[in-house]
């Protein structure tokens, strides 16, 4: 065991947990903070994505003593009311159908336009590869992406 | 107006308000009772006082109305789609409608599960009397609260007037009067025509809470007190626990205690399917504590039956197609004769592999057992079906056990099955205590109920003209044959023979969105695409001239579907998607489908990218009835779609030694966000008919459109999935 400052979402917490553990499940079991899904375990689904220091990173396999000073990001921590450019138009073009895996595509999605405000359907399918979606909103979710960098 | 008895007494309507009052319709820690949990602005004020009106709907002080979602939500939307319908009847305002979802209650609600896309079409009724129910109600209130006659009044938008003068009252103002009024014998419901609600678009109900990641899943429970829980499988089907390190593993960090479960069920029924019934429990405090107890275990493992793999898989559906038992059958005409005179016979073997369900949102249960009582919460398709078993596990009375439904990670037949939930009540029984049970994406995966393995025969006799005079299908699976030998094209062809054979296996299997249709639709339409050719023939016009037989001079006794509306959403994408005029480079495949009461029509565009196919643009012509909320509608098909090309070409479990080779998505494939078609086009055939399923019938058709769209890209003709497999493997 040993403590960890994070920051996550623009406030400080203090964990005290096996540095082995990853970040995702600090967030889940010490944290509440939900909105961070575990898929695959393996940096395979996507569904577990979250931003260190603005970078869409897989926490299912990020140890908690990989991240120091970083800045973490979470769904919850995107935007203050769910007002993201890509969070509106996941709701304008109604997105989800379980909904289980859009907090991890979300935040790939918003990382993508972070560094590239207007990327191709190339770029898109680049950057979203490692997201599943098994119930098939693929082509939803390319949309919303394209209707968010007008946003 | 329609009259329609309501089958509903005074007695139901005060058992779940019995209910309501008791606390029970609110039991999740994460619904803030009764307030929305973020208003928007346009809405009416939260109400201090809200009164029950049935079980469906209650009314509060200001006019918001809180419509209760009877089944299970599994990413169908009908946690959207089913209040819609009952607001329409009621009569009121979509924008001032919060939505919570109702916990299971036999006594009052009806087929509350979610299964064979059949939640709409068994609830439709039920909905809307319900809403017409609440409305008669509040007009009653009104009318003598007016001194008037019901019929002097009129009810919209949550405001009822007097016909015949000025005066007006709000549902929210008179809800508290109608909650003593008798509940009606017979209410009016609206004409189709008048709809305002249904057959408009309205966003997910939980849209917003989704996308700002609120914890809705079963996952994300967190009680005080609480555990968590994760078992350990035995690594093949055929292997049995006998003991394991129990000592050493309780002594882990975070580890509170640790046991093998029992889940067998005497007199188990179909939803009780369950690969393993002994497992390692491991009881904590954290996930990753458990996951590193989980690696830790040492078992001793007992091999109690065969240890299977792909090849003995084959093998027995070969045999099975050859002299396998028959399940079911029809013949009409004389086949063999047919076949004899035939000009042409044209015979191909279709087959398709084990595959795992992998909803993204793992199973897992809550459950907190004493030893009298259960209260359960968790992703269940069948909730019923879970009380009825833990009820018979540990021995206690229905009456005792609470079970309430979170929103589903993806469901697709998987969470029929309750073994997930009942072991989680054993461990809580045996922990003494409060515990979340979580599988892992292993666990999950490599104990599924999985989608059986398939093979099947199809055999079609052309005459001199090339007409179709005979058809056969022998269709064989693991444990179940895909074949339903009253479908199309049975009640078209002269001389006809289907055949369904089963064949053994100790693999866990089971309903897999669209169970068989998937298959059969594929290999069936992949197979008539290649007789329309040998015959010289058009695809569609192949098709549609079997249908006219159908419609014209049926052969047999009776066929499954009607063929006019099976050749209507043929002719409705023929039409959309400009069929017959050819574009340079794109290569189109057709499919169509019946089943689940509903028909799709599918046109594929791929063209070929640096040499390899990619799906551009589909069509889909769908015939589901009345469309409830259409763009939701449309978001099922699209989905149905991408699912169905996904399992086609990529997805496959095979086994060796009884344990799966693929256990996670870096060996198992589901498709991908560049695999996914441009555009998929969806259209809706306009009836008055009551509506039917859209959670799977868009799924089947589009194995077999692929395949055909795929054979004209690539000169190659696919029989075996997954299609980017050269090797026909099965299972």
């Amino acid at each position: 065991m040993a403590t960890f400052n994070l920051k996550i979402n623009g406030k400080e917490h203090q964990v005290d947990v096996d540095p082995s553990t990853p970040i995702l499940w600090v967030l889940r079991d010490h944290l509440n903070l939900l909105g961070t899904k575990y898929g695959c375990g393996i940096s395979q689904c996507g569904s577990c994505t979250i931003h260190i220091d603005g970078i869409a990173t897989r926490s299912c396999l990020t140890p908690v003593s990989s991240i120091g000073n970083y800045n973490i990001t979470t769904i919850e921590g995107l935007s203050e009311n769910g007002d993201h450019p890509v969070q509106k138009a996941w709701l304008e073009h109604d997105v989800p159908q379980c909904g289980y895996c859009q907090a991890g595509q979300i935040m790939t999605a918003a990382a993508l336009l972070d560094n590239n405000p207007n990327p191709s359907d190339e770029e898109i399918d680049n950057a979203m590869h490692l997201n599943i979606c098994r119930c098939g909103t693929y082509v939803r979710i390319k949309q919303a992406i394209k209707t968010a960098t007008k946003i | 107006m329609t009259q329609i008895k309501t089958h509903y007494n005074r007695r139901s309507f005060l058992k779940v308000s019995a209910a309501a009052g008791g606390g029970m319709l609110i039991g999740f820690s994460w619904l803030a009772g009764c307030k929305p949990a973020s208003k928007p602005e346009e809405m009416v004020e939260v109400p201090n006082e809200w009164f029950e009106i049935n079980g469906y709907i209650k009314i509060g002080d200001t006019g918001m109305v809180t419509i209760y979602s009877p089944n299970p939500e599994i990413g169908q939307n009908v946690k959207t789609s089913m209040p819609m319908i009952v607001a329409e009847e009621l009569d009121v305002d979509w924008k001032n409608v919060v939505v919570e979802q109702a916990p299971l209650n036999t006594g009052f609600y009806q087929n509350q599960f979610a299964g064979g896309s059949l939640s709409i079409r068994l609830s439709w009724n039920a909905l809307r009397m319900a809403g017409a129910t609440g409305r008669r109600m509040l007009m009653e209130a009104a009318a003598k609260e007016l001194s008037l006659n019901v019929a002097d009044l009129t009810a919209n938008n949550g405001v009822i007037k007097e016909k015949n003068g000025e005066r007006s009252v709000t549902y929210g103002e008179i809800a508290s009067k109608a909650v003593g009024i008798e509940v009606p014998e017979e209410v009016a419901l609206k004409e189709i025509s008048d709809f305002k609600i249904i057959g408009t678009s309205r966003k997910n109900v939980d849209g917003k809470k989704i996308v700002t990641g609120e914890p809705l899943f079963g996952m994300d429970l967190n009680r005080d007190g609480m555990q968590l829980a994760m078992i350990q499988h035995p690594p093949a089907f055929g292997m049995k626990v006998k003991s394991f390190n129990e000592e050493e593993i309780k002594r882990m960090p975070g580890v509170k205690d640790a046991f093998i479960v029992d889940t067998t069920i005497k007199e188990a029924t179909w939803s009780d399917v369950n690969a393993f019934t002994q497992l390692i429990a491991i009881v904590g405090e954290t996930t990753w504590q458990l996951m590193q107890a989980k690696k830790a275990l040492k078992a001793d493992w007992e091999t109690v039956g065969q240890l299977e793999d792909s090849d003995l898989h084959l093998q027995r559906l070969e045999k099975a197609l050859v002299n396998g038992e028959i399940e079911e059958s029809r013949k009409d005409g004389d086949p063999d004769a047919a076949f004899k005179k035939a000009a042409k016979v044209i015979e191909r073997t279709y087959s398709s592999p084990f595959m795992a369900h992998n909803t993204l949102e793992p199973m897992n249960f809550f459950a907190n057992v004493t030893e009298n009582s259960a209260e359960l919460i968790g992703p269940t398709q069948t909730p019923e079906a879970l009380e009825g078993s833990v009820s018979k596990l540990l021995n206690i009375p229905i009456e005792n056990i609470t079970v309430d439904m979170t929103r589903m990670g993806g469901g697709f037949g998987r969470r029929l099955y309750v073994h997930f939930g009942v072991e989680a009540a054993a461990i809580s029984k045996k922990f003494g205590g409060p515990i979340k049970l979580i599988y892992t994406r292993e666990d999950d995966m490599s104990q599924g109920t999985y989608r059986p393995a398939y093979r099947s025969k199809y055999k079609a006799g052309l005459d001199e003209n090339n007409k179709l005079i005979a058809f056969s299908v022998r269709g064989a699976g693991l444990p179940e044959g895909p074949v339903f030998p009253n479908r199309f094209p049975a009640g078209a062809v002269e001389n006809y023979l289907a055949e369904k054979i089963k064949a053994k296996t100790n693999i866990s299997t089971g309903a897999w969105r669209a169970p068989r249709s998937h298959f059969t639709a594929g290999a069936e339409q992949a197979f008539l695409d290649e007789v329309a050719e040998i015959a010289g023939k058009d695809p569609i016009d192949f098709r549609l001239e079997l249908f006219d037989r159908a419609i014209n001079n049926p052969v047999g006794e009776k066929h499954e579907y009607e063929a006019e509306r099976y050749a209507g959403v043929l002719k409705l994408v023929k039409e959309k998607a400009n069929w017959g005029q050819d574009k340079p480079d794109v290569h189109r495949g057709v499919a169509a489908y019946f089943c689940h009461s509903t028909y799709v029509a599918e046109v594929f565009d791929i063209v070929l990218e640096n040499g390899q196919p990619k799906v551009k643009k589909v069509w889909c012509g769908v015939d589901c009835g009345i469309v409830v909320n259409p763009d939701a509608a449309i978001n099922m098909i699209q989905g149905g779609v991408i699912d169905g090309i996904g399992h086609a070409m990529y997805s496959e479990l095979t086994f060796k030694n009884g344990a799966p080779d693929q256990m996670n998505f870096d060996k198992y494939q589901l498709i991908r966000h560049s695999q996914a078609p441009e555009e998929i086009e969806v259209f809706f055939v306009e009836n008055e008919i009551a509506p039917t399923g859209l959670g799977e019938p868009g799924l089947p058709p589009a194995v077999g459109a692929l395949a055909n769209a795929l054979f004209k890209a690539t000169g190659k003709r696919h029989y075996h999935q997954p299609f980017t497999s050269n090797q026909p493997v099965v299972g």
